[in-house]
């Protein structure tokens, strides 16, 4: 099958890539990109993992193909890292809280509330967890990451001694 | 778990998608947000030959009010009519819907004419089409058609919708000023198709007695169906918790519900009585101003 040359804007840089119409965003983003933050798990939408931002906004990787993503900012979890190598209040709070022990799903859970809580800065424990009904982990039972990211909204609002 | 092998075409108007359809006549397949159509893909459940990715059509990528009538073109995020301010203001009951549509990341990118011609029987944009009376605006090399919701979504995974055809919008009639309205629905998990869902409006008139019931069960059946009969013998009737216990029994008897993996028949017939009681009794608030 034909590849054909696309151009990915993937965390700010132009990434150059041939590839078929059916290479999947996660696929491209890892094997092409060579950005292997982004997990793949159930490929068909259910799992989160692969989830990245896309013009701001989390959605599916697995659920879109690459050629299509053209034109758009694409942002993956090793953009979140502060330029300064800090860690991000999320990431932070996701490592005092133990919010992950594989840490397969972290970076879908991680690029979701990233957006989220700049849009949302004061969720309720409710709203935290519908949002996050969209990503599985199988290792934490959910409440240090619900913790952590209650936490990190904390600090981003200023209030660090808040928790 | 990849996907097999197609030709991917990216029209910018819908004259172009047309074209491409006559072209590869039954061997094609539309793209819009693909939260349904890739994962079956992915599974190799489908195989197109040829993908018609519409994204690239603004004409039918935007939301329009005008008078009494809202137009959602059918490329419009499930999550752009969750924001919508608007529509908010003008049809609550569509941005709410909205938030009980799979999670945040599937929202941003579905989008509600690509639910409607996927017709999954649970799925909550059937229900309130039907609910609704929605009118699905149809376009081909042919011309425009309309078709109501309820002739539109005929079976399980089935609508209305010719080979070279494209659904291009739905309208919505706003509810009366006057009407309130309610979404309920089970699910096993946040997130998944519910195992049954229910969806009511009400509009009362002076006395407080019932102008207009509508009336829409999900889950019950191969359609989301409207409850016609208990419908029309509402007119009049005042909704007190009497009346609401008749019609949640004649709910439970709605359709012929399937024993599945998720629920059985008896099960579901049970749910969609507990739903609709609730249903009606936030409908009927809404309607009295409560909890507005």
């Amino acid at each position: 099958m034909k590849k054909t040359p696309i151009t990915l804007n993937i965390n700010g840089r132009d990434y150059f890539m041939d590839i078929e119409p059916r290479k999947l965003l996660s696929d491209a983003i890892r094997e092409d990109a060579r950005l292997t933050g982004t997990h793949v798990g159930c490929e068909h939408g259910v799992c989160g993992a692969c989830t990245v931002l896309v013009d701001g906004k989390p959605q599916r990787s697995c659920l879109t193909f690459a050629v299509q993503m053209q034109g758009k900012e694409i942002t993956t979890i090793e953009a979140v890292q502060k330029n300064d190598g800090n860690l991000s209040p999320l990431q932070q709070a996701m490592h005092e809280e133990h919010g992950l022990q594989c840490g397969f799903c972290t970076p879908g859970i991680i690029v979701t509330f990233e957006a989220y809580l700049k849009n949302n800065p004061n969720p309720s424990e409710d709203e935290i967890r519908d949002v996050l009904s969209g990503n599985l982990c199988r290792c934490t039972g959910y409440q240090n990451i619900i913790r952590a990211i209650k936490k990190a909204a904390a600090v981003m609002r200023g209030e660090e001694g808040a928790i | 778990m990849k996907p097999g092998k197609f030709t991917y075409h990216t029209p910018t108007n819908l004259e172009d998608a047309f074209r491409l359809l006559g072209e590869y006549d039954g061997e094609a397949k539309i793209i819009a947000g693909g939260q349904s159509l890739i994962p079956i893909m992915n599974l190799r459940l489908a195989q197109p030959e040829h993908l018609i990715d519409i994204n690239g059509i603004e004409e039918i990528s935007t939301i329009n009010i005008d008078g009494d009538l809202v137009r959602i073109g059918a490329l419009v995020r499930h999550g752009e009519i969750e924001s919508s301010d608007t529509l908010k203001q003008k049809l609550p009951i569509l941005p709410y819907t909205a938030t009980r549509i799979a999670h945040l990341a599937i929202r941003n990118r579905g989008t509600i004419g690509g639910s409607l011609c996927n017709a999954d029987p649970s799925a909550e944009w059937s229900l309130i089409a039907i609910l609704l009376d929605a009118k699905m605006e149809i376009s081909s090399m042919r011309g425009n058609r309309s078709v109501v919701a309820t002739d539109f979504i005929q079976s399980i995974y089935t609508v209305d919708i010719e080979p070279d055809e494209i659904l291009n919008s739905i309208t919505f009639s706003l509810l009366a000023h006057n009407e309130g309205w309610s979404v309920k629905q089970i699910c096993r998990r946040a997130g998944d198709f519910a195992i049954v869902s229910v969806a009511a409006t009400i509009a009362l008139d002076d006395k407080g007695n019932i102008y207009r019931l509508r009336l829409c069960l999900g889950g019950m059946d191969s359609t989301p169906i409207r409850l016609t009969a208990v419908e029309q013998s509402a007119k009049g009737m005042t909704p007190d918790d009497g009346w609401i216990k008749d019609v949640a029994s004649e709910a439970a008897l709605a359709g012929t519900p399937e024993s599945d993996m998720h629920a059985s028949a008896e099960y579901r017939r049970e749910i969609a009585a507990h739903l609709t009681t609730e249903a009606l009794i936030e409908a009927v608030n809404r309607c009295k101003g409560v909890g507005k």
